[in-house]
């Protein structure tokens, strides 16, 4: 190593770790604080002086946090078992059969990326009102059950079986979604992985439409909740900090637990969107 | 030929319920935006006549969605270069570096997987004024002026649009690295040997290189700063978009017509502006930016 490749390591290190604690610092900073007592929140002390536990007994104890918890789980955990349901039935179906219309359907599912969020959720506000879907999980859920980003990335994966493995199935009397069920699936389990872990960290964090559906308290999720819980208590910082907290946990485990597959469905979603 | 349609029915089976949904959920909402941008629907009331242009006309003559237009754009002019060159700055670090590496992308992709609601609080606390803003704390211990952030109307859309990099930087790091994996170690090694210096690799090769990565980010970039509202919503007093309109976003404006004052018509012509913008940028920096690809 030359000492010019030296000195720049040197500065690489130095400004790379500069910037993580800059990244990193709002999460210290946010989950020191849900330790504080009021006491001490307008206070600059970075640790907390008399750690308290507090705060999350009120907001676990008296507060609708641990229904937005549960209605957040329930609504990650079914979109995203129906997306990887659909999307990869689509994606097999789209790879693997050869019928008439075939490229016309991709096309349409493909062209409809092209449509902002934005423009659909009044009339799904005025479809969810005329079908009484306001305020249930049905409401919450029903735009993201099948998404058509999935459907592209499962039939590029799909599209690596070897078409003789489905015709042997085919004359063993494999049924054709027992092929579909038995053999395609667990070929592309990778790719399922990362799919489900993009589907349920975005379904977790969504906030645009569970806000415009749902009107009674009860049936908020995480991030709604936290979003009203806040602005009713403005001057709380702990206690919001807290709130901020207990709805980022559930992703800090999933992501401490998944780092992998994350990364690489992140990497998935960019390079081939 | 039994077989063959057989395989087609089951495709077509196989096909309905998603193709329903895509139908109904995807494409003829977006048909029913297009026709009530043309209706003045007010959700409370039953009259639903065609009027023509006169919402969009009403829109642009509304001095907050001419705001909340001008303010979209500077979202998208401050926040999407910022995010560009920070992260691949950082991109081009972390490529160099062996150990430690992914601890710092694990460190630098967190704030984008985290809910955007808590971010947006913990940010808005950071920004408060004195005692309770870290922020101005610390300006104060440098002996620096403290500063408004989001009580100002000039500091409150620069900020929000700090919060926004910091949160996207995570994602384009990583997809700056998977480019610059992608490039030849044989092309660096070549021109290494002809004697190219440090700084001639760089812009003569690996930029050039990632030009297309550049330019994919850059359009996803434009878009989600087209689209802010999470943000602006939860940082500002009330979700308003506030101080003064000064932050709000076109998509808040869109909000507030439809959901506060039931004017869905109207919000409706907004959507429409919103969707023609995006795909007019998305074909705009395709076209031009894919122009200047060369290896």
């Amino acid at each position: 190593m030359t000492k010019s490749d030296r000195i720049v390591k040197a500065v690489a290190y130095t400004v790379l770790t500069a910037l993580a604690i800059v990244m990193i610092f709002p999460f210290v900073w946010m989950v020191l604080s849900s330790f504080k007592p009021f006491s001490e929140i307008y206070r600059p002390y970075f640790f907390p002086k008399n750690p308290t536990l507090d705060n999350y007994r009120q907001i676990l104890g008296s507060s609708l946090f641990p229904r937005w918890f549960t209605n957040s789980i329930i609504v990650a955990l079914v979109t995203t078992a129906s997306v990887l349901f659909f999307d990869s039935l689509v994606g097999y179906t789209l790879a693997k059969f050869r019928f008439p219309g075939r490229n016309i359907i991709f096309v349409f599912i493909l062209s409809t990326l092209m449509i902002p969020t934005e423009m659909l959720i009044i009339p799904w506000y005025v479809m969810s009102s005329k079908f009484g879907w306001i305020d249930t999980y049905w409401g919450i859920m029903f735009p993201g059950m099948i998404t058509a980003f999935g459907i592209f990335l499962m039939k590029q994966f799909m599209e690596t079986i070897p078409d003789d493995l489905i015709d042997a199935a085919r004359i063993d009397g494999v049924s054709e979604f027992g092929i579909f069920w038995r053999i395609a699936l667990p070929l592309v389990r990778p790719a399922l992985a990362s799919l489900a872990i993009l589907n349920f960290i975005g379904n977790w964090n969504a906030f645009l439409w569970p806000l415009i559906v749902s009107s009674k308290p009860q049936m908020y999720t995480l991030p709604v909740g936290l979003a009203y819980f806040s602005s009713e208590n403005l001057m709380r910082w702990e206690l919001i900090m807290t709130g901020a907290t207990i709805s980022t946990l559930p992703l800090i485990a999933v992501f401490l637990i998944f780092q992998r597959q994350i990364i690489r469905g992140i990497m998935l979603s960019g390079l081939k969107g | 030929m039994k077989l063959r349609q057989k395989k087609i029915l089951t495709a077509y089976l196989f096909l309905a319920l998603p193709l329903f949904f895509f139908v109904f959920i995807r494409f003829y909402p977006m048909l029913s935006a297009f026709y009530m941008s043309f209706t003045n629907w007010n959700i409370l009331s039953p009259k639903k006549d065609f009027v023509g242009f006169s919402n969009y006309v009403k829109i642009f003559s509304d001095p907050v969605f001419r705001i909340a237009l001008f303010n979209t754009l500077k979202y998208v002019l401050l926040g999407v270069p910022s995010v560009i060159v920070v992260s691949l700055f950082l991109a081009l670090l972390l490529n160099n570096m062996i150990r430690f590496r992914s601890m710092y992308r694990l460190i630098y992709v967190m704030p984008y997987i985290t809910p955007m609601v808590a971010t947006s609080w913990v940010w808005r606390w950071m920004y408060q004024r004195p005692p309770a803003g870290i922020i101005n704390n610390i300006l104060n211990a440098l002996g620096l002026p403290t500063r408004g952030f989001l009580m100002s109307t000039t500091e409150a859309l620069p900020s929000i649009v700090v919060t926004t990099v910091w949160i996207e930087i995570g994602y384009c790091v990583l997809i700056f690295l998977a480019g610059l994996q992608n490039i030849p170690k044989e092309y660096l090694e070549a021109a290494r040997v002809d004697g190219a210096n440090r700084r001639q690799l760089l812009f003569r090769i690996t930029i050039p290189l990632l030009n297309p990565v550049i330019v994919f980010l850059s359009v996803i970039e434009t878009i989600i700063f087209l689209r802010i509202f999470t943000q602006v919503y939860n940082m500002t007093d009330q979700g308003s978009g506030g101080p003064l309109n000064s932050t709000k976003p076109l998509v808040l404006y869109i909000y507030q017509k439809a959901f506060k004052s039931f004017d869905m018509g109207t919000a409706a012509a907004a959507t429409v502006v919103l969707f023609a913008i995006i795909l007019t940028i998305t074909i705009f920096q395709l076209k031009v930016l894919n122009r200047n690809v060369q290896y």
